[in-house]
């Protein structure tokens, strides 16, 4: 059997608000200088927080009071991020049965749900807002989306906890190759900073406490790491098929050569310690982009700054690149985890190192954990031309998701 | 003391302005209606009702909501429903 024709995939058009600032180039500004978008949360909803700990987005005054009130907090940061994205390809003509959008979230419009619920307490059905439904369902950011830019080939929701940004934009890549639309507004957006989830995650042991020091908290690799910190924002790139941005002129940042999704089926939420699923997610990816582990220049890691998970993914890229040590860098460090937006900001950062030639440094790195034998880049940006970039995603229910993006 | 027709047409206007913005509460007139001529579709119609029945102290229920076509039709009901200032 002969392989597929296979479309070649462009990247045209980054679009990123995150803890490090309004745009793209915030972001990347942050990570070149190892800025921490961390903070303590002082607001009286969080005086009785386990944690109180969160990096978060000021989108105050990005979008018009009208327009906000009837979109959840996920759902304008998707809009602002692709309207972003959007613009920086060129806000291009393009026949609207032609576009489909893929956004993720891992939890979806959870700030809706659980603000709703007090009214409904406190003053009854009849104060309910009767934009609820559409605030809080998880395809929300993604019908946002849809409806900004009139697409019409088809609006995807991928939930996958903290993957579901990076299985978002791997799933474009498989729409644009089925031949299903020639542009794909793909990423993932998480707006969850409330007190319920963080009691949560705070149950699960998940998030760093390092109350005294919220800049530090996050230290993926560290020795002295002790859990995440929850972070919000959203990512959102443009795919266009090679024929098509090329047809057009466009501006190309990179190209999307492949992607890889595993499951670990091991335990709901504690990474496989083999990095079996992982390591295959990453071996998939290389081999859908016909690359070698060699081909490789540098990873985006997950690495969340947990102490089991940073071990287990160390462990799958053993398993997946064998000797190969590209340099490694883990910007959670930086942004925080921002969950279903990870994967996509993620993607962004590792399209950027391909462009730039350089490889962001992990910000708190003081001591690494002699456990993982990676080259870990640290303190200074690295320059490092390279054709090929790794990012990977794992989230809770066992999804493994590697992406490989070309120059 | 019950609130005039002025009254209640100021009040509609700022729970317009409030919910739709300003630009749709420029358009807002006894005649106006809220679909066409407004653009207020029915979920944000439920708000504008909800706001109306906090402000104006009044229940509009919505058997009768299915009547209340242009702004002079809600500040009729509103009036006829003895609403206090």
């Amino acid at each position: 059997m002969t392989a597929p024709h296979r479309a070649r995939v462009a990247i045209t058009g980054l679009g990123a608000v995150t803890p490090l600032g309004p745009d793209v180039a915030a972001l990347w500004e942050g990570l070149l200088t190892g800025r921490s978008g961390a903070r303590l949360l002082d607001e009286p909803a969080f005086a009785d927080s386990p944690v109180r700990l969160a990096a978060t987005c000021d989108i105050e005054g990005r979008l018009d009071r009208v327009e906000a009130r009837t979109l959840d907090r996920v759902q304008q940061l998707a809009l602002i991020a692709a309207r972003e994205a959007w613009a920086d390809a060129g806000s291009p003509e393009v026949d609207p049965e032609r576009i489909a959008v893929v956004v993720g979230s891992g939890i979806g419009g959870a700030l809706t749900i659980l603000g709703q619920h007090d009214v409904l307490r406190e003053s009854g059905a009849r104060r309910v807002s009767p934009h609820l439904i559409p605030m809080l369902m998880p395809n929300g950011p993604a019908a946002t989306v849809g409806l900004e830019f009139k697409a019409r080939a088809g609006v995807h929701t991928t939930v996958s906890a903290c993957a579901s940004g990076a299985e978002g934009i791997a799933l474009a890549l498989d729409i644009l190759r089925s031949g299903r639309a020639d542009v794909v507004i793909a990423g993932g957006a998480e707006a969850c900073v409330h007190p319920l989830p963080i009691a949560g995650f705070a149950q699960m042991r998940a998030l760093s406490t390092r109350h005294d020091a919220p800049e530090a908290a996050s230290r993926p690799y560290d020795k002295a790491r002790d859990g995440f910190v929850l972070g919000e924002g959203a990512g959102i790139v443009i795919l266009e098929t090679e024929e098509h941005a090329a047809a057009r002129g466009a501006r190309i940042h990179g190209h999307l050569a492949g992607a890889g999704i595993a499951a670990d089926a091991h335990h709901v939420t504690a990474p496989d310690p083999s990095g079996s699923g992982a390591g295959r997610s990453i071996t998939l990816a290389l081999r859908d982009a016909g690359l070698q582990p060699t081909d490789i220049g540098s990873i985006n890691a997950h690495a969340t700054s947990t102490p089991l998970g940073d071990i287990a993914e160390a462990e799958a890229f053993k398993i997946a690149l064998g000797d190969h040590r590209p340099p490694v860098t883990a910007i959670k460090s930086c942004t925080g985890h921002l969950l279903g937006a990870a994967g996509a900001v993620e993607a962004i950062a590792a399209v950027l190192a391909v462009r730039e030639g350089v490889v962001p440094p992990i910000r708190n790195l003081d001591d690494p954990d002699d456990a993982v034998d990676l080259d870990l880049v640290r303190v200074t940006p690295r320059a490092h031309p390279h054709e090929a970039a790794l990012s990977t995603s794992f989230g809770f229910g066992g999804h493994d998701v590697s992406l490989v993006v070309t120059r | 003391m019950t609130a005039t027709a002025p009254e209640l047409l100021t009040g509609l206007t700022e729970i317009v302005d409030e919910i739709c913005g300003s630009a749709t509460a420029e358009k807002v007139t006894l005649d106006a209606t809220f679909d066409d001529d407004l653009q207020i579709d029915s979920l944000t119609m439920v708000e504008v009702v909800v706001a109306c029945e906090e402000k104006f102290g009044v229940r509009i229920p919505d058997e009768a909501l299915e009547n209340l076509k242009t702004v002079g039709d809600a500040v009729t009901f509103i009036s006829d429903a003895g609403v206090a200032a």
